[in-house]
């Protein structure tokens, strides 16, 4: 590991370490914050004794389902927008507007069209998350090297050939923030939708144990949730390090 | 003309998402989504009550004070680590890792360490839109061109004037865009830090009629919030097209 890489251990270990002490001494109350290890511990209960499996499988399914269609639908709008700049022109400020807007005022809206249940928040965090996914991949179109389309040319390469050996894999580093970032913003909407507007799902269990001091289970539960979305960032920048190194970057 | 043109384009979108508006509403019903011209109408009458403007001023000063620790805290940090090799390289992984973490599950732990009120608010608003200004800031200060420094000392500047002539140009158009991302993800996170646990503000009165299933105060503050959200967006993007239009495209020279 670098020197960078050891200094960052030490770092969080002793960020982590001294929450701990601070905790373990009472000079944080656990009214507040409870000890690192306890929350490691009061996940571990959760997870074992199969509560709250049905919440963690409506909310993975609401957030899993939210991600494909985001990260599919924001890939070909934003091919579409790329490929017709008119209409690119038209929706661009709208775009560089939309994570201001307060989607959640639309909740009620979804639920009288969808339903109540888990779609609605499936919509909800699909149109949250697409949009990252479309400005990720006019960035990544936008800065395809001249030089590398100039190459396609010359090799007389058909439109669908450049496409996939050329355009696609240099678009990809932009590509692939854009997936993180639609991944993070499908937790947001499905969880933020289920604090305030649902009563089932791992954001309303997190909710419910706030409301009731319950602090093991809410640190518990938060642990989970932030676990599974670093280790799908992990899993993402891996593969991402793969590529990089494949192509003796 | 050109202004013509360049109007042209958002005029057409917005005439478009009132069409779909209307239909929506002809589509889904008056419970569902009251018509455009009722909620501006109602809207205008909101903003003409006395009951109304606390709310604004607490979500305003809300925001002012998350986007200011946002912008300045993000800047600084951003520069000290741009400055430093070795802190950068140690904390660029740390601040990409907060910044894709889904950070509406730690709302209840800013909760309890600022307890309700104002300053959750702005802490939570401050927590969303640091990271990028910083890591933008970051970024615009390592990649300064070495060369304009050199030059810089072959003309014998004074350290002030290397920071006026050739550090702050250098580096302006990429920190600008961090504060401009910087800017909607505050006005996110405050919004959301309002949404919950709250007693004034625009966040609340939306809580309290998406509870009454007010559709049309509902509707009306989500149009005040995103004209605002819009029309500050625009301008930050005209500034930010401003200060990139002479410099050279970002692959060049490579």
């Amino acid at each position: 590991m670098s020197k960078a890489g050891w200094i960052r251990l030490v770092i969080l270990a002793a960020f982590f370490g001294a929450v701990e002490a601070l905790c373990r001494s009472g000079a944080i109350s656990p009214k507040l914050v409870i000890a690192p290890t306890a929350m490691v511990e009061a996940m571990v209960d959760l997870l074992g004794s199969g509560e709250m499996n049905d919440d963690i499988r409506q909310t993975l399914g609401s957030v899993g389902i939210a991600m494909g269609l985001s990260i599919v639908v924001g890939f070909a709008m934003g091919c579409m927008f790329y490929w017709l700049p008119p209409l690119r022109r038209a929706v661009e400020p709208f775009l560089a507007a939309y994570y201001s807007l307060p989607h959640f005022a639309f909740y009620p809206l979804l639920i009288v069209i969808f339903g109540l249940g888990a779609l609605p928040l499936i919509v909800l965090a699909t149109l949250f998350a697409m949009v990252a996914m479309i400005m990720a991949t006019l960035t990544g179109l936008d800065r395809i090297p001249r030089v590398l389309i100039k190459t396609a040319r010359m090799q007389r390469l058909s439109l669908p050939a450049e496409i996939w050996h050329i355009r696609l894999p240099a678009a990809a580093p932009h590509l692939f923030s854009g997936l993180k970032l639609a991944v993070t913003y499908s937790f947001i909407g499905v969880i933020a939708g289920e604090f305030i507007l649902s009563t089932s799902g791992l954001g309303h269990q997190i909710a419910f144990a706030y409301d009731n001091f319950d602090n093991k289970t809410m640190y518990g539960l938060i642990l989970f949730v932030l676990c599974i979305s670093i280790a799908f960032n992990l899993l993402v920048f891996a593969y991402e390090r793969r590529l990089a190194r494949q192509r003796g970057l | 003309m050109t202004a013509v043109r360049t109007l042209r384009g958002p005029l057409l979108l917005t005439i478009t998402l009132l069409v779909a508006w209307q239909l929506l509403h002809q589509w889904a019903g008056d419970s569902a989504l009251t018509a455009p011209l009722p909620t501006l109408q109602h809207l205008w009458e909101m903003i003409g009550q006395k009951r109304f403007a606390p709310h604004v001023t607490e979500t305003g000063l809300a925001f002012l004070q998350a986007l200011a620790i946002s912008w300045i805290g993000g800047v600084g940090i951003g520069v000290l680590l741009g400055g430093h090799k070795l802190s950068g390289e140690v904390a660029e992984p740390l601040l990409v890792g907060i910044y894709s973490l889904p950070k509406i599950t730690l709302y209840p732990v800013i909760l309890l360490l600022f307890g309700l009120g104002m300053s959750a608010k702005v802490a939570f608003g401050a927590l969303h839109g640091i990271i990028p200004v910083a890591l933008f800031t970051m970024n615009a200060v390592r990649n300064v061109n070495r060369t304009y420094l050199r030059a810089g000392r072959a003309m014998r500047l004074t350290p002030a004037q290397t920071v006026r002539y050739i550090l702050i140009p250098a580096t302006l158009p990429e920190i600008f865009t961090g504060l401009r991302i910087g800017f909607s993800l505050t006005l996110l996170g405050t919004m959301l830090g309002e949404l919950f646990a709250s007693q004034r503000g625009l966040g609340f009165l939306l809580m309290t009629a998406i509870d009454l299933n007010d559709v049309q105060t509902i509707l009306a503050i989500a149009v005040l919030i995103s004209l605002f959200a819009v029309a500050a967006s625009s301008i930050l993007l005209a500034v930010d097209r401003h200060l990139r239009r002479g410099a050279a495209p970002e692959d060049a020279g490579r």
